[in-house]
């Protein structure tokens, strides 16, 4: 008998000693081989080269790059001298600005959207309402409540302070006595911050080093915490986050209904149903006479506009540095993580439309695991991919 | 008898549960129960329409990636294998699993003759099983095709 159990025991030994020594490619630090492929298709290093903007000619364009840089930390382009770009969208805090609505001249309905890979996102703003980065730099200037200027003002700006660089990207300055001389000049002020914004991406995460680990074949130990990792697990599968927050910006840039609560003192407002049909009819959208290729308009082309769907619907940001930039949601209705991760676990039924979320049931301690996980997606945010320099340098 | 009567109540709840946007809300609360079809059934085709008329096949311009606007060739021929040209083709489709449609609508934007059809701007807009549904009316009458993608 005791031979027999001894005997017992070696087997064992020896099957888990095999076990140990050659270590399943397939299963890797627990992971599948489908959850390893999920995992790196989540991975920084995945991101596609940034894909060219055809209806703005300078969008490449180093020079006008520089100036879109100035401008976008120009106080001059506001009705009081005192709003830029940077107001809201803070280089030393990833281009945003940590509080529930913007203030500019006066007190938004939006919270601040970061702009780490904005460039690569077929629609801008929370409602998706501008086709492009430049349509979308130029709905602030005019808004009363940001930047609260005028179209002429601006013009005059470039005239007064910027003309050379100006004259060396577009030609001769127009007379700025005529209405359309004035957009063109006022257009030509959206795409080269477009050009300045193109260049902030976001940089490698805790979360991207430990999936290089997993690929090269190091178990990735010592990355992520158990908790972390189980978060992870949690992120792409029960917790079902991956479902919209997936790809390398952890977004699908879609606008879905997830029934947050509108803020009490706001008017109700309708999110994409409204921004769709706002981005066929847009002054500055691709098909217009402002753009550099109004033929190619794909996004436009196929949009989905008026469908039920859309009510409330919101764009899906990306996670990245989420920790980051607290608090969140379209009008900075949630504090903290853990009050995002607690509205998704609840999932309450929506004001109007309908949310497409259901209730997660996860316990507080997965809550935590799935929140610890959130905080390895934080990591430095590139322009041209090095450190912002800041507004004077 | 009371029985008979509760379960008559039952029937009707659930019959304009199915008909109302009630259908809709109970999905949201225990999921949309769709039943992902066998291995067999998934692929770009060749794929018979409902009533056999038609004979579709999918021919992506590029493998089928999340988040990217695609665009596809489509082949129609009949069930001898006859190309049918000048058909009028409707696109829908969506994720039976998540309950919602495509993300754009796709459109056929022109015909190529041999039963060559080009499909723009289909977009998946995450990974998983998507249905691509057509609705194909040919000289003989209209038909759907249904396929089941892995994306």
């Amino acid at each position: 008998m005791a031979h027999r159990t001894s005997a017992a025991i070696a087997l064992l030994a020896a099957t888990l000693g095999a076990a140990h020594a050659t270590p399943d490619a397939s299963t890797r630090a627990g992971w599948t081989r489908a959850q390893l492929a999920q995992l790196r298709a989540m991975a920084i290093t995945e991101l596609d080269p940034l894909p060219p903007d055809p209806t703005n000619r300078v969008a490449d364009d180093p020079r006008a790059a520089e100036l879109g840089r100035r401008l976008f930390f120009d106080t001059r382009l506001s009705a009081n001298g005192r709003v830029a770009c940077s107001t809201c969208h803070q280089p030393e805090r990833a281009f945003q600005d940590g509080i529930a609505l913007a203030v500019g001249v006066g007190t938004t309905a939006r919270r601040t959207m970061p702009l780490a890979g904005m460039a690569r996102a077929p629609f801008l703003f929370w409602d998706g309402r501008k086709d492009s980065l430049w349509a979308q730099a130029l709905g602030p200037l005019e808004s009363p409540v940001e930047h609260g200027g005028t179209r002429p003002q601006y013009a005059r700006v470039i005239a007064d302070h910027y003309r050379d660089d100006y004259e060396a990207l577009f030609g001769p300055l127009p007379d700025l006595t005529l209405w359309d001389a004035i957009t063109y000049v006022f257009v030509n002020i959206g795409k080269v911050i477009a050009a300045y914004e193109r260049q902030i991406e976001f940089g490698a995460s805790r979360f991207d080093r430990y999936v290089a680990a997993l690929t090269t074949g190091a178990p990735g130990e010592g990355v992520l915490t158990d908790a972390e990792a189980a978060g992870l697990r949690l992120f792409i599968g029960r917790a079902n986050c991956s479902q919209c927050h997936d790809g390398p910006l952890l977004t699908n840039h879609e606008f879905h209904n997830t029934g947050v609560r509108p803020r009490p003192e706001l008017p109700l407002d309708h999110g994409r149903l409204t921004g769709a049909s706002a981005a066929v009819s847009d002054e500055f959208n691709c098909r217009s006479r402002w753009s550099d290729a109004r033929d190619r308009c794909a996004e436009l082309d196929f949009l989905v506009t008026g469908a039920h769907t859309l009510d409330r619907a919101y764009k899906v940001p990306s996670l990245r540095n989420v920790a980051e930039r607290a608090p969140y949601m379209h009008a900075g209705q949630l504090a903290t993580l853990s009050d995002v991760l607690d509205h998704y676990n609840r999932a309450p039924a929506a004001v109007a439309g309908h949310s497409e979320l259901r209730p997660l049931r996860l316990r507080p301690v997965e809550l935590r695991q799935l929140e610890a996980f959130l905080r390895t997606l934080s990591g430095p945010v590139l322009v041209g991919g090095r450190t912002p320099p800041g507004p004077t340098q | 008898m009371k029985a008979i009567h509760t379960m008559l109540v039952l029937a009707l709840v659930a019959a304009l549960c199915t008909l109302t946007a009630c259908s809709h809300a109970m999905r949201m609360i225990h999921g949309t129960g769709a039943r992902r079809p066998a291995a067999s059934e998934f692929g770009l085709g060749p794929r018979a329409s409902a009533a056999g008329w038609y004979v579709a096949t999918l021919e992506p311009a590029a493998p089928l990636r999340p988040r990217k606007m695609l665009t596809m060739r489509l082949v129609v021929r009949d069930a001898a294998g006859r190309a049918i040209d000048e058909a009028a083709i409707a696109i829908d489709g969506g994720m039976p699993e998540h309950g919602h449609g495509l993300p754009t609508r796709p459109r056929v934007a022109r015909s190529l003759g041999d039963g060559l059809y080009e499909i723009e701007g289909v977009r998946f807009n995450m990974g998983g099983w998507w249905e691509f549904r057509l609705a194909i009316t040919g000289a003989r009458g209209v038909d759907t095709v249904t396929f089941n993608l892995a994306v």
